[in-house]
């Protein structure tokens, strides 16, 4: 039975394929799932997203959401979600700096506080699963 | 009649009109068709949250979370969704209308917040008591623009100041027509519908009230979210054709003003001639 996965943020449908097998990164640690998974309802946190998809692998900066796994179906519900090959590094290490110099050069509202915080972690995260993927380019995978 | 240079002169400004009403009616068309797909696109993300919930909901009681429970008394919120900018033909009166009369047949205490600066400048004209505004959401409005606002109402319900909100907003139905709506926000009541899966037969990970509780405020702001994109659609499919039609009107004014344009050059030429022909006659 082939397991389709959804990735969906407020603003888009970020994926929808059939795929072999996804790794979320699930508030206490990654969590793999396959098909006839249990039906399963769990947050997410920050980190990276793993698809495996006829034989190639597919890699998801996810932050924040939902996770609900049925036997046949997978919805990923994030916040944001930007696949690794389309992350602009430039850009990303660009947003952590701007981050970097709010929270250094501080804040006039706790709320900045925590926004600034925010973005930094979503511009480490881009950042880091953008360079990983970067390294790994030239090796197939499979 | 008007003198034939005056009306040479209206109908060159008649002209540079219905070039700027053109213009807005195209720019209004593309920024349409963006805002018809963002709506469609955010669909899928609130389609999956509504069946999430529905799965909680079907586990965890009413009385588990304070967003889900229903309240007495209290002050009622409205949040009315208008455009920032005008033109948009008569979208925003019928909204505004629609939100005139739900407030006054409320007998209860009601406050308003308002997106848009139309609604904003409604409001305080009515003297309405106006609890916050927001606007400059723009043409392509994200998901980060509605957290304040979310956040917003979300306190103000858990510290017990509201006890209902809707928002009233412009339903996207079609280009040609746009309906306000009344949606009620909070408390939530989710839907019945399942994936066909019993919620109860879910595992909950780590456990359905840390899930709920998570999930509530992005629901609500999600729910806010879509009303936002909808009155953009709205808003710019209104604006197109209220700049069709000005278009249109404006082309059949040049035409009208074209006529007595040659009447007059025509009754000139003639008053002329007999003023030859008199003035030949005489000597």
């Amino acid at each position: 039975m082939p397991l389709i996965l959804e990735i969906v943020t407020p603003e888009r449908l970020a994926y929808r394929e059939e795929v072999e097998s996804v790794v979320c990164p699930g508030v206490e640690g990654e969590l793999g799932v396959l098909p006839h998974h249990a039906p399963l309802l769990t947050t997410l946190g920050f980190g990276e997203l793993r698809i495996r998809r006829g034989g190639q692998e597919e890699f998801f900066a996810i932050a924040g959401g939902f996770l609900q796994v049925r036997p046949d179906k997978v919805i990923v519900l994030a916040e944001t979600a930007d696949l690794a090959s389309e992350i602009d590094l430039e850009k990303a290490e660009e947003a952590r700096r701007e981050a970097e110099r709010t929270l250094q050069e501080g804040f006039e509202e706790p709320a900045d506080l925590v926004r600034a915080r925010a973005a930094l972690q979503r511009a480490l995260l881009r950042v880091r699963v953008a360079e990983r993927r970067r390294r790994e380019a030239p090796r197939a995978h499979g | 009649m008007a003198s034939q240079r005056e009306i040479r002169r209206r109908i060159g400004s008649v002209r540079n009109i219905k070039q700027i009403t053109r213009a807005m009616q195209f720019v209004a068309a593309s920024k349409l068709k963006r805002a018809q797909e963002a709506t469609l696109q955010s669909r899928a993300y609130s389609d999956a949250l509504d069946e999430v919930l529905a799965n909680l909901a079907a586990v965890v009681g009413g009385e588990e979370h304070p967003l889900l429970a229903q309240r007495e008394g209290g002050t009622r919120a409205i949040v009315l969704m208008t455009t920032d900018r005008g033109l948009a033909g008569s979208l925003n009166t019928n909204v505004i209308r629609f939100a005139a009369r739900e407030i006054t047949q409320y007998e209860g205490d009601l406050t308003v917040v308002t997106v848009g600066r139309k609604g904003g400048a409604a409001m305080r004209r009515a003297r309405v008591p106006v609890e916050a505004s927001f606007d400059g959401y723009g043409d392509r409005p994200t998901f980060a623009d509605v957290t304040p606002l979310a956040r917003l109402l979300t306190d103000d319900y858990l510290a017990g100041t509201l006890s209902r909100i809707d928002i009233i907003y412009s339903r996207f139905i079609s280009t040609l027509s746009q309906r306000p709506e009344l949606r009620r926000l909070l408390p939530i009541q989710p839907t019945e519908e399942t994936s066909g899966i019993p919620g109860h037969q879910f595992i909950f990970e780590p456990n359905a009230g840390e899930v709920l509780r998570q999930l509530l405020p992005r629901y609500v702001a999600t729910r806010l979210y879509q009303a936002v994109l909808e009155s953009t659609a709205s808003e710019q499919s209104a604006r197109m054709v209220a700049m069709k039609n000005a278009t249109e009107n404006a082309q059949e004014l040049i035409e009208d003003l074209t006529l007595s344009y040659n009447k007059v050059r025509q009754a000139n030429i003639t008053r002329e001639m007999i003023e030859i022909a008199t003035g030949a006659n005489a000597t």
